[in-house]
């Protein structure tokens, strides 16, 4: 039998596809090692643009929002990651309980739920409690929505590991609190770990809810890049996109490596 | 004889469904006990109720006369041979091995020195430091006899821990798990659904069908004197014949075998009336057919099976039900035709009269 590979125009479209996906991010990437002060003509291969960036009359600007970005991804990652493991510990090793399916429904269903409509309604619950919108409202904002990220990964990783290795454990004398952590937990680490590499990218990356909920003067990085592009694109934007466009590759190869790792060994 | 378990009246339901009805075993120390019944029976289901990883219904479960029902896994002094052996696959072998011995509490040296000489008794020293998945089946298999005998339990169970290992490696392993159980002096309690397992390796047998014991004894006893119909099946090949009981007396009845001939033969129950007849196939001899008068049993003959040491011989009786025999692929073996009318004798305690 013909494999799908072997329809008429499948080449053609597949190469489309990458084109549209890629050529724009290399576009940007080339740019940003851009001598001249044009984003549209080439000006010579220079770093100039980088040490803007780090340097520059933006850098203090662009400095504070990474910093904010980057604390704001650990802290929810990792009280994400907290709050997944024990709803999937509950959901795949609590036994059958009644509304195990609607709980599973209920965690995922935000990764369904137009970005825009969590933005709003956020800003909204945040407003009516009372809360001032900045640094802890977009805190408390990312650990919410990161939550179905983490659990993804490690509810899968979960269901993988046999009971009868935690029985074992019992059987050679472990208390309840032993077998969870010298043999539960160990052989979940790669679930754990692709969790919160994902929330963290997820969280670093956001810009539609942070938007919503940052109040003003408080910038995270996704928002201060598109807070500049409205004043004109300039080629140091190139290089901040690049540098994270690097880190997001990094986090998500090093989730996927992990993942695939922990799968030879179950 | 002192009881290294005693199981009492043990119920066990899942919701609706009835896995255990009235279990009731007693279990000699330093005794290597098998749980044998078919797919479904609850063997597993008993052997994880007396590991704790399951609770009773209702019933007692004693261990040297303590009862354990209720305890947890851990707090009973009973280690398990998972099916699939559990090996935690993030530690190396000694690790895995020294594992019970940690939780136990033992220090370092202490655990390294037993855990080294469990290894040393399973020959596999020189494999310490591999992950279990480096092993092979059956080397895997080793190390859980090695990690679940390292904290000296008093009782080692195991669940079909042979099933997924190779024909001869099985058999190899027959003759150590028995070697290692009388080495050890715990009780081991078996379970396999494989007869031959059972009748080779065991002091004694129990036998389950759907939630119940059958009947328990020695491999001889149940496989020469099976209590009941779904016995004298399971265990071994057996030809099953109705027949009229006249007289029971002193252990023995009188009954008539299809075809008319009178038989004399031990019983264990019964009141007169129709009942099943167990023959085994090797205890019947094929007669001259000049002796065909005197024969016990006429046949004739359908097919002959070629089994390597054994032949099978299958035959329909006079009343049209089949019956089998096997002979002895000895040189001097005279093997009857298909078609041939042949005599069947039955040698003194081939047959056996049942209840149901
Ligand atoms: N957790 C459970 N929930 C519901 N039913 C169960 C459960 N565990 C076992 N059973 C049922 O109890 C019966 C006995 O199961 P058990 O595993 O003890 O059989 P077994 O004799 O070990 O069979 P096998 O030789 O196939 O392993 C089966 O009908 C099984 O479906
Ligand atoms: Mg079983």
């Amino acid at each position: 039998m013909k494999g799908v590979r072997h329809y008429p125009g499948f080449l053609g479209l597949t190469i489309l596809c990458l084109v549209i996906l890629y050529a724009p991010l290399i576009v940007v990437m080339a740019y940003s090692f851009n001598g001249s002060t044009s984003i549209t003509q080439w000006g010579g291969f220079s770093m100039r643009w980088y040490v803007d960036v780090f340097t520059g009359p933006d850098a203090k600007r662009f400095g504070q929002a990474a910093w904010n970005s980057i604390t704001i991804a650990l802290m929810a990652a990792t009280a994400a990651t907290i709050i997944a493991t024990a709803a999937a510990l509950a959901m795949v090793k609590g036994g059958r309980f009644r509304g195990r399916g609607a709980s599973f429904a209920l965690i995922n269903l935000p990764l369904m739920v137009p970005e825009i409509v969590t933005a709003v309604a956020s800003l909204i619950f945040f407003t009516a409690i009372g809360l001032t919108t900045g640094y802890g409202t977009i805190l408390v904002a990312h650990m919410a929505f990161c939550i179905p990220f983490a659990f993804l990964p490690i509810a899968a990783r979960l269901e993988g590991i046999e009971a009868s290795y935690e029985q074992a454990a019992r059987d050679l004398y472990a208390t309840r609190a032993q077998a969870f952590r010298l043999i539960l937990l160990p052989l979940l680490a790669p679930g754990l770990a692709s969790g919160w590499l994902l929330a963290f990218i997820i969280s670093l990356d956001d810009f539609i809810i942070t938007n919503f909920v940052k109040g003003a003067g408080m910038e995270t990085l996704p928002t201060a890049i598109f807070g500049s592009v409205k004043q004109g694109i300039k080629p140091n934007i190139m290089a901040i996109s690049t540098l994270m466009l690097a880190v997001s590759v990094l986090f998500v190869t090093a989730a996927y490596l992990i993942n695939r790792k922990g799968r030879q060994t179950p | 004889m002192t009881t290294a378990i005693d199981i009492r009246s043990v119920v066990k339901t899942f919701g609706e469904f009835t896995a255990l009805h009235g279990v009731s075993l007693d279990i000699a120390d330093n005794a290597f006990f098998t749980l044998l019944g078919p797919s479904g029976c609850g063997k597993t289901t008993l052997l994880r109720l007396i590991a704790g990883f399951e609770a009773v219904t209702a019933g007692e479960i004693r261990l040297f006369g303590e009862d354990i029902a209720r305890l947890e896994p851990n707090r009973r002094p009973v280690n398990t041979v998972f099916q699939h052996y559990a090996l935690f696959p993030h530690m190396s072998v000694i690790d895995n091995v020294a594992f019970g011995l940690k939780m136990q509490g033992l220090d370092l040296s202490g655990r390294r020195a037993r855990a080294g000489k469990m290894l040393e008794m399973v020959h596999l020293s020189a494999f310490a430091d591999r992950l279990p998945s480096q092993l092979s089946g059956g080397q895997q298999q080793r190390v859980a006899l090695a990690r679940a005998l390292a904290p000296a339990p008093k009782v080692l169970l195991l669940d079909e821990p042979l099933s997924a290992l190779d024909l001869k490696l099985r058999q190899a392993m027959r003759v150590e798990l028995k070697q290692l159980q009388e080495d050890t002096g715990i009780t081991f309690i078996f379970v396999t659904h494989d007869q031959e397992e059972a009748l080779t390796m065991s002091d004694r047998i129990a036998v389950m069908s759907a939630g119940q014991v059958q009947q328990i004894g020695t491999a001889q006893e149940i496989y020469e004197a099976p209590s009941n119909r779904f016995v004298a099946d399971f265990i071994g090949e057996t030809n099953l014949l109705e027949v009229d009981v006249h007289q029971v007396h002193e252990g023995r009845a009188t009954l008539t075998l299809p075809g008319g001939h009178r038989l004399s033969c031990p019983s264990a129950l019964v009141a007169p009336g129709r009942h099943s007849l167990s023959i085994r196939p090797e205890r019947v001899t094929i007669s001259d057919s000049a002796e065909l008068s005197a024969a016990d049993l006429s046949a004739t003959v359908e097919r002959v099976v070629y089994l390597g040491s054994d032949l099978q011989v299958l035959t329909r009786l006079a009343d049209d039900t089949a019956f089998t025999i096997r002979l002895q692929n000895a040189a001097r073996t005279e093997v009857p035709s298909p078609g041939a009318q042949i005599g069947l004798h039955l040698e003194e305690g081939a047959a056996r009269l049942l209840a149901d």
